[in-house]
């Protein structure tokens, strides 16, 4: 479809007529193509052969994004809303096979603009193996949403002889991360907040996937999370929550890129609480530990992965600081203000 | 790639660990207090707790938490005055992070966002500027809060705005010196503090020299320091020598960036911008003489306060909040009966638990319910 600079959604776009069904058949239709998605029904129609032939049970999930800006170095809002819920499918065990999209667009958004962020929604789930089979498009009227909304749902199904989640984990055991910390949450605030930091940061926007699958493989693997929103720190008051152990990190451990610490230094944040989308917290046994990370840091997803600390039989999150003293790590209530003076 | 660097190697951490307590135990008597060491900035109060810097250090130190973080002193009323102005319609009500949070009589600042008032975060006042030429309808309003760190960059914006022309910009002043207070708080006769840790940033504009009544006229050593763990460390081992040696000077330890005359030009732009008020409020300190700034008579347009004709905001604070005792180390923010259940980040009475580089916060978060 040839946008001009100049096209923009309307309230025809989402008024069910002529408008709207060539936005879908040239847009969506084309970029998404699939076999279920061209049928045009109401509803998706999956064999449940294909999806028991890969696990036994179904993982399920669905999150909206809203992220401003749309567009920033690593990705833009289709990539991420692709992404993430790839992700939360595919840190059950499952494989992540189909998705769904719902679009709310603002009127006013540049179609230009919308093409982009639909074709890299398709490449995103080409190349992470999944079918992006139904979905929905309404348009509100200016100013009632920014720009665009996206949900994604997205199935998989979890193989058999997987069973990972929170509530096995024990003390003793070791807590691993898959790459740098806080990417993608310092990336964001750089540019929303034109803080015009010149630094090198690029969002880690990506599938799991692929960074997951050998992990099915190893014995003693507990329980796996994607650290987004709340970052690290959340996922590990999850962790601690769940299983009713303690969580304690060593902070010379940590992996961080150094422009992003440059970020929390200046505005007085914390890597740890910084969202990610494409890093894994992940608890496994101790016997598992170096399994895991030589499996992680096989692939370019996992290079920079690290064990950052263990698992306590004191219910609580703590941080052991580079000196060797302990704090605790706290939840914070809501985003943290960045400080200046 | 780590969170160690040269100001954070472990090394060299305990080598200064182990010289400060090898000089501690030279000084300490038996019986004796521990000495009472003043970090005036909430930046360092904030590093000190983050790094466990006194969880480190040998029984014989104890940190008071000084009066140098701006948004702890900020008392309820001032707050306000900001929301006054900021719940009016025609006004872009501009400020740093720092201050929404903060609890005046009606909520905070976020709390009027929430209610509708155009409250927005900036992390440069010169981007209020911008906001002004693009809203030529409306009125700009920056909420200049801090000291000596921030004042330049507020009396750089006002000379811009000046520059430009711009009849819709204004600015809440609440920036507050530090000089006065210091020295208020040494003529106080129960305030027994035996060093100093001064602020690195403040010292980087106004330099060193500014310190000296306090070795001259009251006999107190006075270390003046970076935010990095180990300039902190370092800056401790200095006072202690001090001590242990009975000099009392004003040291730097952060000539990387502070020099002994500051820098002229931020002070020139001062000068130009701002006088000293008669006396400032602050917030469980009281009334300071000289402690606080207003806007010269060439510059006194751009005063939002009487743009906008706002009344004076008295508010008492709560008498079972002990912030003015935290703040002069009278006690410490457990001693606080409204510590951790009236007050807490997440619903504080007082500021210091508001600000992340207040005492009460960082106690709350980094030390409730450890050992
Ligand atoms: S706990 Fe709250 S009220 Fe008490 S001293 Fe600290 S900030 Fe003030």
């Amino acid at each position: 479809m040839a946008f001009t600079e100049k096209d923009v959604v309307t309230m025809a776009h989402g008024s069910g007529g002529q408008a709207m069904q060539q936005l879908i058949e040239q847009l969506f239709l084309q970029a998404f193509a699939n076999p279920a998605l061209n049928e045009r029904e109401d509803q998706a129609r999956i064999p449940l052969s294909l999806l028991t032939s890969v696990g036994d049970r179904l993982a399920f999930s669905t999150d909206s994004y809203v992220i401003d800006p749309i567009f920033f170095p690593g990705g833009n809002i289709g990539k991420l809303a692709v992404c993430g819920t790839v992700n939360d499918v595919a840190v059950s065990g499952a494989v992540p096979q189909y998705l769904s999209c719902g679009f709310i667009l603002e009127e006013g958004l540049p179609l230009l603009q919308l093409e982009q962020i639909v074709k890299s929604m398709a490449d995103t789930a080409a190349a992470a193996g999944v079918e992006i089979v139904t979905g929905d498009t309404k348009v509100v009227q200016r100013g009632a949403a920014d720009k665009v909304f996206i949900n994604t749902a997205g199935i998989g199904a979890i193989p058999g002889t997987i069973n990972w989640g929170a509530q096995h984990i024990r003390p003793g055991d070791r807590i691993l991360v898959s790459g740098t910390l806080g990417d993608h949450g310092a990336t964001i605030l750089n540019l929303r907040e034109n803080l015009g930091l010149e630094a090198e940061l690029t969002s880690d926007c990506a599938v799991l996937t692929p960074l997951i699958a050998p992990l099915r493989e190893i014995d003693g693997v507990r329980a796996l999370r994607d650290a987004t929103r709340g970052g690290v720190t959340a996922i590990l008051h999850e962790f601690a929550a769940a299983s009713g152990c303690g969580m304690s990190i060593n902070e010379g451990d940590l992996p961080v890129n150094p422009a992003v610490r440059g970020v929390c230094e200046l505005l007085g944040l914390e890597p740890l609480n910084f969202a990610n989308e494409g890093k894994l917290v992940i608890v496994v046994a101790p016997e598992a530990e170096q399994a895991t990370l030589a499996a992680l840091r096989a692939h370019p997803l996992g290079k920079d992965a690290a064990v950052i600390g263990t698992v306590t039989d004191t219910a609580r999150v703590q941080l052991k600081g580079i000196f060797g003293a302990s704090r605790l790590l706290d939840l914070p209530h809501s985003e943290p203000l960045p400080r200046i003076c | 790639m780590q969170y160690v660097d040269e100001f954070r190697d472990p090394e060299l951490a305990k080598t200064l660990l182990s010289h400060i307590r090898h000089k501690v135990s030279a000084i300490a008597k038996a019986g004796e207090r521990p000495l009472q060491l003043m970090e005036v900035c909430g930046g360092h109060t904030h590093a000190i707790y983050k790094f466990g810097i006194d969880q480190l250090l040998p029984p014989e130190i104890e940190f008071v938490h000084g009066p140098g973080c701006p948004v702890c002193v900020l008392p309820m009323g001032r707050i306000d005055g900001c929301i006054e102005i900021a719940e009016r319609p025609e006004v872009i009500f501009c400020t740093y992070g720092d201050a929404m949070r903060v609890p005046g009589r009606n909520g905070s600042l976020l709390d009027a966002k929430r209610r509708g008032a155009d409250v927005r975060i900036v992390y440069s006042p010169l981007d209020t500027l911008t906001f002004a030429e693009q809203n030529p309808d409306k009125q700009v309003v920056f909420f200049g809060l801090g000291f000596e760190t921030t004042m330049p960059s507020t009396a750089l914006t006002l000379q811009q705005a000046k520059r430009r022309g711009l009849t819709n910009f204004s600015i809440f002043c609440q920036h507050i010196t530090i000089i006065p207070t210091l020295r208020s708080l040494l003529e106080q006769p129960d305030v027994r503090i035996d060093g100093f840790l001064a602020p690195g940033h403040v010292s980087m504009v106004i330099g060193t020299t500014p310190y000296g009544f306090i070795a001259e006229d009251f006999h107190k050593p006075l270390v003046v320091t970076g935010f990095e763990p180990l300039d902190i460390l370092q800056a401790l081992a200095m006072l202690v020598d001090q001590i242990h040696d009975g000099r009392c000077e004003v040291e730097n330890q952060y000539k990387r960036i502070v020099s002994q005359q500051g820098n002229a030009l931020a002070r020139k732009a001062l000068d130009e911008v701002f006088e000293l008020k008669e006396s400032s409020e602050w917030r469980g300190l009281g009334s300071i003489a000289g402690s606080g700034v207003q806007l010269t008579p060439a510059y006194r347009e751009f005063d939002a306060e009487l743009r906008f004709n706002t009344q004076e905001h008295q508010v008492a604070d709560d008498p079972q909040a002990r912030c003015g005792d935290v703040l002069t180390g009278r006690c410490k923010p457990n001693d606080c009966p409204l510590f951790g259940t009236r007050c807490t980040p997440q619903n504080a009475f007082g500021a210091l638990m508001v600000s992340s580089e207040g005492a009460c916060a960082a106690y709350y978060q980094y030390r409730r319910g450890l050992a």
